[in-house]
């Protein structure tokens, strides 16, 4: 039978605010356990929210880079469970009226092309603190340090349909919060969390099937792994002639599974109601003008920027924009005269492959983009080759030093002097008259082996452009 | 509307209150006393009217993004029921 | 000393009559001999030291018109280092590491503590009855209850343990006890005093003020609380006036509202007849008296007993055993750890309110009772807005009845209906006040005032006036 897949993501995005959505505590990452809780954060009796101006600022960023429709009236309501890191029996967010409302981003995957994902809302509510299970023989630890972290939580409509398209979605959201400068995006540290509620229904249905929900997702890589198992379980269970049923599901990286988390009989009856220690929060029309101005330029603008202004593929603008901190660094190798076209193979290639293979942000490169914009320079200038380039790169990466002491110190310099060029290309034909007459006889692939001598000679150093041109000149 | 001993206990059990049998009964009556209070509201036409969150029509008041609280995090731990090292203790938790 | 109101101690303490420590030394003797019950905690020490660092400011002139002044503080505020119970055992443990706004706002006045009064558990209750370290008794028939939820300090100033106490009134628990107890006591505009470190009961409702003996001590006390706090989001932005200064301002011309819903059956008879003549008495001073309507006041029982369980079952919800307060033996798990803390920590009326506030909130009825009540509290609001476009001032009776037997109310039921009068003010939000007005089978019979949003001191003038023609105030509880 052919399936559907429909799938649409809650991502819980932490604000970067210095403080807390409802307190003056520090939102400071890997502090020393509930140092970072203050009276409110830890929900003493008799304390009280006061919110947090840049949490919604933040918010109204987001929202208006996703050209979504904002509640200039929005209301902070109580969800009410217990956990023992929930210090107050209910967590602070938004219901019935969040400040963010119906927006649309877009993706584009090989498989699918372009299309738009609507995103149904995002509201403002508090992070919870953590419970540690294995520091304690027969205790579970309480941390508060993060409850109260503000959350900006962005809920997609169930329009992915792949879990590539998932992926792309998530990438999406997550390229454009650390653009506004709203999120670090640091999932490794839970800064940036995808759950994903996933059903699928009969090819050509319009029928929604039972979701369930998939938590404890922490890279890009389990996002797509996690929903494709599910995809499976969920068709082995209907093939059978068995129903989904609405759950929770945990996914285990180790074990490459999702299992069901919540055994509880009883139903989550989460009582939402309106806060009454918080009003309505007002935003006024000057405001929204204001964020909108400051916005930056968006990844969809600034990459159709670099396809007209730079004169690059869509695909390399893509990628080149698909994070800020790579744009800006490609940018600042341009600012400082590198050539486009060049810097952008640089950028994706030799860059990113050594970012990856030691998992160093662009951000903390070893090499700046002032010095490889130098390399680039260097390439355009024939002072040394592509190839040569490239053990530059590596001299640098190592911290050997800037682009022209390597070149120097190293001797790598480009041999550009035509005398000397024609001095060692005449021994080379003095020494393979062999090769010459078969060459002359019309053998013209032995231009290759004569460049790879000469290039062996001058240990790669001679300007290819120019031996290709002298041996042509002396070989007729 | 009124309340039947099996809606007595779930509702105890999502208030984490815990009703012993020999209370239920009694508990039962009460709380349907209470809510037979409540039924006069029926009587009252409110389709139109806003629902009322607030006493005052105000506006919430935003503060600005310092850090103002200090680490007290030992006074705090002084107050525990049980704490280990830097952390608040609870019976093992199975997720 | 202790029959001298605030104002006059004020007086005697800059005219070095006594110092600050001589007075409190005076309190705590009292209160040590008492049987009321109306302390939780005696703070010796601490008052004794308050009352030397006070008596030092006055020497050099530095103090305020509080400096060195005894008081007792509901034991629902938050005092840094002091037990905060909240008249609840799963608070017994509870010290509080932090101060309550108001708490602050009378230390930095150098204002002298001599404790914490007892009331109904988390407030809830009209009797005092509700409370984990006893019932309190009523000075004035100490078979009687004191009336709630600030019980203890409505029967610590009436026994005059204290010159003033504070409170909390989240549906009549400042007035209603001022009225059982025969002394004054005012409940402000929601959002004119800071609710920061006052354990909430309900939020949208509760507001603190003083119970005092006169109404000038009140404005005194007010003066110092009220205001502004940038910790507490529904406290309003807004000047606060000097409320002594309006005191003595004439009230001839005083549009006075009499509700017709606040003398329907149920009012005993004797008290209607109290406050029928408290009311001419206004007349007799130039006011104006007009019959008013509010036609949904009838309905402001069930409205408040679904709003306010409802705000408290989540404000509740932090009692769990986890990060302070009160835990149950060996937890075998998180589930036991949950329900037996709160079970064994809450008494029957707080769980009671809790088991209303979860159903109320829960799937399937949320709309049928929270969101019915709060159009109900809409309407119930626009009522008193109509009234106050034709006057400034409404009065009425407090409580049905005055005090009654310790342990004759056993029906929950019948103790809310005992609320009928109060419960509209803190829905709509707005100020309320008891004064002494008469007596009844030498019980208390407390008048109610009602005034319009932010108009303390037209309520603050009306009851000062009305004190200067009558002396209800000053009568005293026997042996006292």
């Amino acid at each position: 039978m052919a399936w559907e897949t429909v799938i649409g993501l809650e991502i819980h995005s932490q604000l970067n605010t210095k403080s807390k959505i409802f307190s003056g505590a520090s939102t400071e990452y890997g502090a020393e356990p509930n140092t970072q809780a203050c009276a409110v954060d830890l929900g003493l009796p008799g304390v009280l929210p006061v919110l947090n101006k840049e949490a919604v600022n933040m918010a109204l960023r987001f929202g208006l880079a996703v050209n979504a429709k904002i509640n200039q009236r929005s209301i902070f309501a109580r969800k009410n469970y217990f956990y023992p890191d929930l210090p107050k029996g209910y967590q602070i967010s938004q219901f019935e009226i969040p400040i963010v409302g119906k927006g649309a981003i877009g993706i584009s995957t090989k498989e699918g092309g372009a299309k738009m994902v609507g995103i149904t809302r995002a509201h403002l509510e508090e992070d919870a603190g953590k419970s540690i299970h294995d520091l304690y023989e027969d205790y579970s630890a309480i941390d508060l340090n993060r409850a109260g972290t503000p959350l900006l939580e962005i809920v997609s409509e169930p329009d992915m349909r792949s879990a590539r398209e998932a992926v792309a979605y998530a990438k999406k959201i997550h390229a454009l919060v650390q653009y506004i400068g709203i999120c670090d995006g640091n999932m490794q540290e839970g800064s940036f969390r995808c759950d994903a509620n996933v059903s699928i229904r009969k090819k050509d249905t319009e029928e929604l099937g039972t979701r369930t929900e998939l938590k404890n997702i922490n890279s890009f890589k389990f996002l797509e792994k996690a929903i494709n198992i599910e995809i499976e379980r969920q068709q082995d269970i209907l093939e059978d002639g068995d129903t989904v049923v609405q759950e929770t599901r945990l996914y285990d990286a180790e074990k490459d599974e999702t299992r069901s988390m919540r055994t509880k009989e009883e139903a989550n009856d989460y009582r939402y109601f309106p806060d009454p220690d918080l009003l309505p929060v007002d935003i006024e029309n000057e405001l929204l003008t204001e964020i909108k101005n400051s916005l930056p330029e968006l990844p969809t603008e600034k990459k159709n920027r670099f396809v007209s202004e730079f004169g690059l593929s869509d695909y390399d603008a893509e990628n080149l924009t698909a994070q800020k901190p790579l744009a800006d660094y490609y940018e600042a190798m341009l600012n400082d005269g590198a050539e486009a076209k060049v810097s952008a193979n640089w950028v994706m290639g030799e860059l990113s492959a050594a970012l990856n293979k030691n998992q160093i942000d662009v951000q903390d490169s070893p090499i700046s983009a002032k010095e490889l914009s130098e390399l680039v320079k260097r390439i355009g200038d024939d002072t040394i080759s592509g190839k040569i380039a490239k053990d530059v790169f590596k001299a640098m990466w190592e911290g050997n030093g800037r682009v022209d002491d390597i070149i120097q110190n190293q001797g790598l310099k480009q041999m550009t002097d035509v005398g000397a060029i024609e001095g060692i290309i005449d021994g080379i034909i003095a020494n393979n008259s062999e090769q010459v007459e078969q060459f002359k006889a019309g053998n013209t692939k032995l231009l290759g082996y004569f460049v790879g001598q000469v290039m062996k000679v001058t240990q790669g150093k001679a300007n290819p452009k120019q031996v290709n041109q002298i041996l042509n000149d002396k070989l007729s | 509307m009124s309340l039947n001993k099996e809606q007595v206990k779930e509702i105890a059990q999502l208030a984490k209150l815990s009703i012993s049998d020999s209370e239920i009964e009694q508990s039962t009556i009460e709380l349907n006393n209470i809510l037979s209070l409540m039924a006069e509201l029926g009587e009252i036409e409110t389709d139109h009217v806003e629902p009322m969150s607030h006493p005052l029509d105000m506006s919430q008041r935003l503060r600005e993004d310092v850090v103002s609280e200090a680490d007290l995090s030992e006074e705090f731990q002084e107050i525990a029921p049980k704490t280990g090292k830097r952390h608040f203790l609870v019976p093992t938790v199975i997720e | 000393m202790h029959t001298l109101s605030v104002a006059e101690l004020s007086k005697s303490l800059k005219n070095k009559e006594f110092s600050s420590v001589e007075l409190t030394q005076h309190y705590l003797d009292r209160i040590s001999h008492s049987d009321l019950n109306a302390f939780i905690t005696v703070t010796d020490d601490l008052a004794l030291s308050q009352a030397r660092a006070a008596d030092a400011k006055l020497a050099n002139g530095s103090g305020s018109v509080l400096t060195g002044i005894p008081f007792a503080h509901k034991d629902i505020f938050c005092t840094k280092g002091v037990k905060t119970s909240a008249g609840s055992k799963i608070l017994d443990p509870f010290i509080s590491p932090y101060d309550a706004t108001v708490s602050h706002k009378l230390n930095i006045e150098n204002l002298v503590m001599l404790g914490k009064t007892n009331c109904d558990e988390f407030a809830m209750g009209s009797s005092n009855e509700n409370s984990f370290y006893g019932p309190v008794k009523n000075p004035w028939n100490k078979t009687m209850v004191p009336g709630g939820s600030s019980g203890g300090s409505a029967a610590a100033v009436a026994g005059r343990l204290t010159p003033f106490a504070t409170g909390t009134d989240t549906g009549g628990s400042i007035r209603q006890p001022s009225s059982l107890c025969g002394i004054t006591g005012i409940k402000p505009t929601y959002g004119r005093v800071s609710r920061y470190g006052m354990i909430a009961y309900a939020s949208s409702l509760d507001q603190a003020g003083p119970l005092t003996q006169t109404a000038e001590d009140a404005a005194l006390v007010l003066n110092a609380i009220a205001g502004f706090d940038e910790k507490d989001s529904t406290s309003a932005l807004r000047d606060v006036p000097d409320y002594t200064k309006t005191l003595r301002d004439s009230i001839k011309g005083l549009k006075i509202g009499i509700p017709k819903e606040f003398f329907s059956e149920g009012l005993d008879s004797s008290v209607e007849k109290v406050i029928t003549e408290s009311i001419k008495e206004f007349e007799t001073m130039g006011a104006k008296l007009q019959e008013i309507s509010l036609p949904n006041s009838a309905y402001a029982i069930p409205t408040y007993y679904i709003v306010a369980p409802c705000e408290c079952s989540s404000n509740l919800s932090r009692l769990d055993g986890v990060r302070y307060g009160y835990r149950c033996e060996d937890p075998k798990n998180m589930d036991d750890l949950y329900l037996r803390s709160r079970s064994e920590g809450f008494g029957d009326e707080v769980k009671r309110r809790i088991m209303i506030g979860t159903y109320a909130l829960s799937a399937g009825y949320y709309d049928a009772y929270y969101l019915k009540a709060q159009k109900v509290r809409q309407l119930i609001s626009e009522d008193f807005k109509k009234a106050f476009q034709n006057v400034d001032i409404i009065m009425g009776p407090v409580s049905p009845t005055t005090a009654f037997e310790l342990g004759a109310i056993k029906d929950p039921v019948s103790m809310y209906l005992a609320d009928i009068y109060t419960l509209s003010a803190n829905l709509a939000g707005l100020p309320g006040m008891s004064i002494p007005a008469g007596f009844s089978n030498n019980l208390p019979v407390g008048l109610q005032m009602i005034g319009n949003y932010w108009s303390e001191e037209v309520l603050l003038n009306a009851a000062h006036q009305f004190q200067t023609q009558t002396d209800w105030h000053s009568v005293l509880p026997e042996n006292i």
